[in-house]
C-alpha cells in the first residue's frame, strides 16, 4: 500500500546572522527513510516534534515533493499523480478542518461528495453508515463553526471516508479530544480497520491510541526510523522490565529478595523492579512466604517511558 | 467543479445576509466612482492624451470589464500566502480538485461578479457614441479584446500567485501588477512615458488587454509604432500569458514547502 524507499526531504532555511546577512543552511527533515506498509495494516507513526512525521505524511499525500528517493502510495507517485491518488486515500489533519465553516455538516459532506464525484446512491448509503458509527445524527444540520472539537473531528473523519478510500492517513486525530470522544474515534478506527480492511496510518502523541489500535509501531527521530515493530517488541526494548507493586501489612524497610531491586518505598507500599527475564509468579511466591501481603499489582513497562527513552536516543537505534 | 464550489461559498455568504447586501451595493458603487472620476476630468479638458471622453470611457469600460471578470474568477489567488501560512493549502492539496480552483472559489461572494455589471453597462452606453464606422471586424475586435483581456488578467493573477510560493508575503508587491494593471489599462497608454509603455507592452503584456486592439477600433496610429498585426495579437498574447502562468503554477506547486505543524 505504501512503499517508501530512501526518501529524503531537505529544506533551505535562511538564518539571520547580522543586520542584513542571511546564512542559508540546509535542514534535513527526513533523511534516508524507508518502510513499507502492507494492505490492511494499522500503523502507528510516532516521533517527537520535528522528527519528520508531518513531512513524511505530506510526501505520502503528494503535498511535498521528496528531495530524493521514491514514494509509492497505492502504486502511484503522490507528487506527480496527486489528484488521482486523492480519490483513493483519505486524509485527516487533527489540527485543522477540511469542512466548510459556515455550512451545516450535512451540506459540507454533500460538497465533499461532489468534489470526489461519488455516486449519490453510494453516498447516501455510506453517509447513513458513517452517521450511525460516528454518532453524527444530533449535529448533522449544525453549521460546522458551531460544532465542538470532538464533533468536528468526527465530521472530518466522515468527510475523509465518504469516498471509501483504501488508505486513511491521520495526523493526530485525537489531539485535544476528551476521553469519551477519544473512545468513539478509537472504536470507530478499530472497526474500520478490522471490518472494512482499510489500511490506516496514524501519527499521534497519545500512546493510548497506539496501545489500543496499532498492529505495528514505527518510531522516527531526526528524520530516520529508530524503531519498527509491534507493541510487545517495543515493550521488550525497555531494559527496565516489569514492576511489581506490593502493599505490605506493615510499613517496613525495603524487602530483601534475590534478583529484585526495590525502586521506591512509600509507607507500606513498595515498588519492586523485576529484571526482564524474571518470573513474576516465583517472585510473588517468595515474597508471600516472607511477608504478609495486602494487595499487589504487576505493571507492564510504561510504553510512554520506553518511547521517551527512544526519543532521547537511550535505546540503541536498530530495527526491532 | 468551479461552479459547485462557487455555489457552496455563495450559500455560506448567504448566512450573513446583511453583509452580503451591503457589500454588494458597496462594490457596485465603488466601481462606478472610477468612471465618475473620468467624467469629472473631462469637464475641464476636451481631450486626454489625444483621446475624447467617449474614447477614454471605452478604454475604461473594456479594461474594467476584463479586470473585474478576471478578479471575480481568480482574484482570490492573492490570498495564497495566507492559505499557506494557515495550513489550509495543505488541505486543498489532499482533495482531488486543483488547488487553484479551490483557492479561486474560496470565500466566493456574489459581490464579486456584481462588479462586472457596471463596466458592462458603461461599455454598452459608450459604444454607439464612438465616432467610428462600425464594421463587423470592429465589433468582433471589441468582443475578442474583452475575452482575451480577461484571459491576460487571469494569467497575471496566477503568475502573481505562483510568485508567492517562492516569496511568501509578496502579495503586496504583486498587487502592483494585478490591481496596478487593472488601473493602468483604464487610461490611454499615450498618457504615460514611452519606456513605461514599452514595459507594459513587452514585459507584462498589459498593452494587449485593451490598448492595442482599441487603437484598431478607434482607428489611431500606435505612438510606439508597432506594426499593424500587433493590434490583433491579443488572443495570441493571452494564450502565451496563460501558458506561462500554468507553467509557473506547476513549478510553484512542486517547490511548495508547506509549513511545520
Amino acid at each position: 500500500m505504501i512503499e517508501v524507499t530512501d526518501v529524503a526531504r531537505t529544506f533551505t532555511v535562511r538564518r539571520r546572522t547580522g543586520r542584513f546577512r542571511r546564512v542559508r543552511t540546509t535542514v534535513r527533515a527526513v533523511d534516508g527513510m524507508s518502510f513499507t506498509v502492507p494492505r490492511g495494516q494499522f500503523l502507528g507513526y510516532l516521533g517527537p516534534n520535528g522528527a519528520g512525521k508531518s513531512t513524511t505524511i505530506k510526501m505520502l499525500t503528494g503535498i511535498l515533493t521528496p528531495s530524493a528517493g521514491s514514494v509509492r502510495v497505492c502504486g502511484l507517485d503522490p507528487s506527480r499523480q496527486r489528484t488521482t491518488l486523492a480519490r483513493r486515500i483519505g486524509v485527516v489533519f487533527g489540527q485543522r478542518t477540511t469542512l466548510w465553516w459556515d455550512l451545516p455538516l450535512r451540506d459540507s459532506l454533500a460538497l465533499v461528495r461532489r468534489l470526489y464525484r461519488v455516486e449519490s446512491a453510494a453516498h447516501r448509503e455510506r453517509l447513513d453508515e458513517l452517521t450511525a458509527l460516528l454518532e453524527l445524527g444530533p449535529f448533522l444540520d449544525t453549521p460546522v463553526r458551531q460544532l465542538s472539537l470532538g464533533q468536528r473531528m468526527r465530521g472530518d473523519l466522515a468527510a475523509a471516508l465518504l469516498h471509501a478510500p483504501e488508505l486513511l492517513i491521520l495526523d493526530e486525530p485525537t489531539i485535544g479530544l476528551d476521553v469519551v470522544s477519544k473512545a468513539t474515534v478509537r472504536g470507530f478506527l478499530e472497526r474500520l480497520n478490522t471490518e472494512r480492511g482499510t489500511t490506516i496510518l496514524l501519527t499521534t502523541h497519545d500512546l493510548g491510541d497506539i496501545e489500543r489500535l496499532c498492529d505495528r509501531v514505527l518510531i522516527v527521530d531526526r528524520g530516520r526510523p529508530v524503531f519498527d515493530g509491534d507493541l510487545p517488541a517495543l515493550r521488550a526494548r525497555a531494559d527496565t522490565g516489569r514492576t511489581l507493586v506490593v502493599d505490605l501489612a506493615e510499613p517496613g524497610p525495603p524487602v530483601d529478595l534475590g534478583g529484585v531491586t526495590v525502586a521506591r518505598v512509600a509507607g507500606p507500599r513498595q515498588w519492586l523492579a523485576l529484571p526482564p527475564d524474571a518470573n513474576p509468579a516465583a517472585v510473588i511466591a517468595a515474597l508471600s512466604a516472607r511477608y504478609e501481603i495486602r494487595d499487589l499489582a504487576l505493571r507492564e513497562p510504561d510504553i510512554e517511558e520506553v518511547v521517551a527513552r527512544l526519543y532521547q536516543g537511550v535505546v540503541s537505534p536498530a530495527a526491532g | 467543479m468551479y461552479g459547485v464550489l462557487v455555489w457552496a461559498w455563495t450559500r455560506s455568504a448567504a448566512q450573513y445576509p446583511v453583509s452580503l447586501v451591503l457589500l454588494g451595493v458597496g462594490s457596485a458603487v465603488v466601481t462606478g466612482l472610477d468612471a465618475l472620476a473620468i467624467v469629472i476630468v473631462f469637464t475641464g479638458a476636451d481631450r486626454l492624451g489625444g483621446f475624447t471622453a467617449a474614447e477614454v470611457l471605452f478604454l475604461y469600460a473594456t479594461a474594467a470589464l476584463a479586470f473585474q471578470a478576471s478578479d471575480a474568477l481568480l482574484g482570490n489567488t492573492e490570498l495564497l500566502s495566507r492559505h499557506v501560512r494557515e495550513g489550509t493549502f495543505d488541505t486543498m492539496m489532499t482533495r482531488p480538485v486543483s488547488p487553484l480552483v479551490q483557492i479561486a472559489t474560496e470565500r466566493f461572494n456574489p459581490r464579486r461578479p456584481i462588479r462586472i455589471v457596471l463596466p458592462a453597462v458603461l461599455l454598452a452606453l459608450v459604444l454607439p457614441r464612438l465616432d467610428v464606422p462600425w464594421t463587423p471586424g470592429r465589433a468582433a475586435v471589441v468582443a475578442v479584446m474583452v475575452v482575451s483581456g480577461t484571459a491576460i488578467f487571469c494569467g497575471i493573477w496566477v503568475l502573481a500567485a505562483s510568485v508567492q510560493f517562492v516569496l511568501m508575503e509578496s502579495h503586496g508587491a504583486t498587487k502592483s501588477l494585478t490591481y496596478g494593471g487593472g488601473f493602468l489599462t483604464q487610461y490611454p497608454l499615450s498618457l504615460f512615458a514611452r519606456d513605461f509603455v514599452r514595459g507594459v507592452t513587452f514585459v507584462v503584456p498589459l498593452a494587449f488587454v485593451n490598448w492595442q486592439p482599441a487603437l484598431y477600433v478607434l482607428d489611431r496610429p500606435d505612438p510606439l509604432g508597432l506594426p499593424g498585426p500587433a493590434r490583433f495579437a491579443s488572443p495570441a498574447v493571452a494564450v502565451v500569458t496563460c501558458a506561462a502562468a500554468a507553467l509557473a503554477w506547476r513549478t510553484g506547486l512542486r517547490r511548495y514547502r508547506s509549513t511545520g505543524n
